[in-house]
């Protein structure tokens, strides 16, 4: 004890010894530690996504006459203003710009919000801060470790891009400020996601206030960007994620628009560290709201609490749907043109939808993607099964008068019906949003919700492959689920270019869905993916009946 | 008729045996105390009564029905409390009392009056999210879902850990209430003091094992009196057969005697001259740690 004692306290002190900030250095380099892989992933995928689109455009748009259509279509198109934001000029960089700088700025908000919550609010509700807190820690070190890992991490990635994007071919000061512009996004967000962990006294509401507000951020320069002649194109200054592009990259850039997110999150740090100081250890400064004191009606049997469980994760990706697939549906009606400038984009989108009609195929390949990712939200809906089996929440349900099968059953339940739901939304919106804009919105999310309906016994395939690990291999089912998930993606996305043979191909059930709107409605195929999808559920629960719990 | 039945009953885990050729009887409308240290097979032995794990051979009958078979239709007249209570965070401890109640069906489901008065019982505050509850907490959630129920039998598996003394003298009054009401309750522990304060008959486990198993009396029985003397003049006890852990200090005399020669040993100590004597029976703690020193003398420990 002495020794350790005697170890742990020179480092812990360091040039800091003493002060409200004594620790930090230590508690920065856990965090780090713990999150070596994940933030090296992101940085990477990140810079890789903006030079790699820089990269490409230059292959598939060699000439200027070329890049000029693609940028008029851009500019013209209110829905891809939307997606997009806008362009300043036709030069690769401006291309660049359009096509990632916001989403890359995404990107770099997400990461710094999922670090910042995990070092700052998770860990104390973990109460894993309160035994740093009883060592040689100083007040305030805590959440200047917690903001560290996030702040450096945008920094990092600015610095890669500003030395990789002139690599590309790009040039220096426009590569510049692009990078600061998605680095400052991340700093913002840091600043943005502080507080939002004072506020709140869970991880989940803390990143629920911070995803809010990069969605108002999203929104408000989304609007901002769409917005025509005479309307409201201010709300774009109103957004960080506006900022990338107001500072105009590539085209006569407006170098002081990036001291705004570094004013941002100069302003977030302060005000965080003032709240932390008026805060108990553990307390939010929102108050906890009391629930009900009994259950109501609703919360009777096991589909009743899987229903609970679930319902507010169904409402997100709902939401999420609907405005993907509406702004999504809305841009097809420009696609023809747009790929129209690229013989390589429009050979492959032609081979992912199958079709020859471009806007056909884009919408199709569109339904192809609304039923991956509701596979994707199928496979975490059954997954919830072995999350509440390794928590111990099912021992006490199971103890009760509910069977193996119904528990099995209820979440399923949801995994399927939300599955459904998803692929409604998508339908409907997808056709809305392009119905609107050709002036045919009945006929067409009429069209589209059928499409959207084809690609459901596909996605309930996956939630069954999902089901029957669970039931036959409990320890593996979450990542032989997610793999799985994972490689049915990789073969519709990329498997025809790999030039996988057809029996790689056949593996992923969407291979097997027909290729709507468009393409001849097959029944057959669907009919069997439906009968595979009852047959894997069937297995899964049976195994679920015969193993140990637990 | 017996409300749990279990002989021979084995299960391993991979290469570790966790139960052994277990035997144990729980007779109709008692309170059992099932006994052990952590480790022991205790919560393996109420999971495979419950259905949870399925047993590798024996035989495990609960209330005239197989538990893995029959889990449904049993499970709709017992109330089980985990021994670590995990809850559903977003959910209040109210909601959760009342959906276990649910789950379990009419048959065994939450009286309102008496989930009301537990809940004064236990001071506790149904209407905050499980995530704000200490340990404590968490288990008066299960305690009262189970206690409020109808259930005809309890499996309650170590209740009170996490409980403050308070609460935990709440529990006992509320099991000895179950207990005029004619249920049936297996209670795991290795609170010695709450197994004979509650317990009707008690069963031993070590390492998958019943090593001992009756009730208190009967137990006693088979053990040694503890006799505490202070006398007039020394006295010889040693080599006395029947006499063991003798710890004579000058006129102080401390040792166990068996029950077949303490008349004797009484003899001897009024002869010598009794000032003071204490004499009483083992308490279970005491009990326990031969159970659990001869196994640790046999496992090699350094003298």
């Amino acid at each position: 004890m002495t020794t350790s004692r005697a170890a742990w306290t020179p480092r812990a002190g360091g040039a800091l010894a003493g002060t409200a900030f004594a620790g930090t250095g230590e508690l920065t380099r856990l965090a780090v530690r713990r999150d070596r892989i994940g933030l090296s992933a992101a940085v990477y995928v990140i810079v890789a996504l903006v030079a790699g689109t820089a990269y490409s455009f230059r292959k598939l748009y060699p000439t200027q006459a070329g890049r000029a259509a693609l940028a008029a279509t851009g500019e013209s198109n209110p829905a891809l203003r939307f997606l997009y934001g806008r362009l300043d000029g036709d030069s690769l960089g401006s291309l660049t710009t359009w096509r990632y700088g916001i989403w890359a700025a995404i990107f770099t908000a997400l990461m710094a919000i999922f670090v910042v919550v995990r070092h700052t609010r998770a860990d104390e509700e973990a109460g894993r801060l309160e035994l740093m807190g009883s060592a040689a820690v100083g007040r305030d070190a805590p959440l200047t470790a917690g903001l560290l890992p996030a702040a450096a991490a945008s920094l990092v990635i600015a610095g890669l891009l500003w030395l990789v994007l002139p690599l590309v071919h790009l040039p220096a000061a426009g590569s510049a400020a692009l990078a600061l512009g998605i680095g400052g996004c991340g700093l913002t967000f840091t600043g943005i996601t502080a507080v939002a962990a004072q506020l709140a006294s869970t991880a989940r509401a803390a990143r629920g206030i911070a995803l809010g507000a990069l969605g108002a951020a999203f929104a408000l320069r989304g609007v901002g960007d769409a917005a025509g002649p005479g309307g409201p194109s201010w709300l774009s200054w109103a957004s960080p994620l506006g900022w990338v592009q107001l500072a105009r990259p590539f085209a006569a850039e407006r170098w002081w628009v990036l001291g705004l997110p570094l004013a941002v999150f100069a302003a977030g740090v302060a005000l965080a560290f003032r709240l932390a100081a008026h805060r108990d250890h553990g307390a939010g400064l929102l108050p906890d709201r009391p629930g009900r004191a009994a259950a109501s009606r609703w919360l009777s049997g096991p589909s009743g609490l899987a229903w609970r469980l679930q319902r507010g994760a169904l409402a997100g990706w709902a939401f999420g749907f609907a405005a993907t697939f509406a702004a999504s549906g809305a841009a097809a009606k420009g696609v023809g043109q747009l790929f129209g400038t690229s013989s390589a984009l429009q050979r492959a989108f032609t081979r992912i939808g199958g079709q020859t009609a471009i806007v056909n195929a884009y919408l199709a390949g569109l339904m192809l993607l609304a039923g991956m990712v509701a596979a994707a939200y199928a496979t975490s809906a059954v997954l919830r099964l072995r999350t509440e089996e390794t928590a111990g929440r099912a021992e006490p349900v199971l103890a009760t008068a509910t069977s193996r099968v119904r528990w099995g059953l209820s979440h399923l339940g949801v995994a399927a019906g939300g599955s459904a739901l998803l692929l409604a939304v998508a339908g409907l919106a997808a056709g809305l949003g392009y119905g609107l804009r050709t002036g045919s919105p009945g006929p067409e999310a009429a069209r589209m919700l059928g499409a959207a309906t084809a690609q459901l016994p596909a996605t309930l395939l996956m939630a069954g492959v999902a089901v029957a690990l669970v039931g036959w291999w409990p320890g593996g089912a979450v990542a032989g689920a997610w793999t799985a998930v994972g490689a049915v993606v990789a073969i519709s996305l990329f498997g025809a270019a790999l030039q996988l043979s057809h029996w790689g191909l056949d593996i992923s059930p969407f291979t097997h869905v027909p290729k709507l709107p468009g393409g001849p409605v097959a029944v057959t195929p669907l009919l069997w993916l439906s009968l595979a999808a009852l047959a894997l559920a069937a297995a899964g629960l049976a195994g679920l009946r015969r193993r140990d719990i637990g | 008729m017996d409300a749990i039945e279990v002989t021979g009953l084995r299960k391993s885990f991979g290469r570790t045996t966790a139960l052994d050729g277990l035997d144990l009887t729980v007779r109709a409308g008692e309170v059992h105390a099932f006994l052990g240290p952590n480790g022991a097979g205790k919560t393996t032995t109420i999971r495979i009564l419950l259905g949870l794990l399925a047993k590798d051979g024996g035989e495990a009958v609960l209330l005239g029905g197989d538990p893995w078979r029959d889990a449904v239709a049993l499970h709709a007249r017992l109330a089980y409390v985990p021994g670590d209570v995990t809850l559903w965070p977003g959910l209040t401890g109210g909601e959760i009392i009342d959906l276990l109640g649910r789950l379990r069906g009419r048959r065994a489901g939450i009286d309102p009056r008496r989930r009301q008065e537990l809940t004064e019982r236990f001071d506790f505050d149904p209407a905050k999210k499980a995530r704000a509850y200490s340990k404590g907490n968490r288990q008066k959630v299960a305690l009262i879902a189970a206690l409020a129920s109808d259930a005809e039998l309890l499996i309650l598996d170590e209740p009170t850990s996490g409980l403050d003394p308070l609460m935990e003298a709440a529990f006992r009054e509320c099991v000895n209430d179950e207990r005029h009401d004619g249920r049936t309750i297996l209670l795991s522990s290795h609170i010695l003091a709450e197994a004979e304060a509650l317990a009707d008959r008690v069963t031993i486990i070590r390492e998958g094992r019943a090593v001992e198993t009756g009730t208190l009396a009967e137990m006693r029985h088979l053990t040694r009196e503890s006799v505490d003397a202070e006398l007039a003049r020394p006295v010889r006890l040693d080599g006395v057969a029947g006499v063991h852990d003798l710890q004579a200090d000058g006129t102080r005399v401390r040792c166990q005697v068996d029950h077949a020669v303490l008349n004797d040993v009484l003899a001897r100590l009024t002869e010598a001259g009794v000032r003071s004597l204490t004499c009483r029976p083992p308490t279970l703690e005491e009990l326990f740690l031969r159970h659990y020193s001869t196994e640790r003398a046999t496992a090699g420990a350094p003298r």
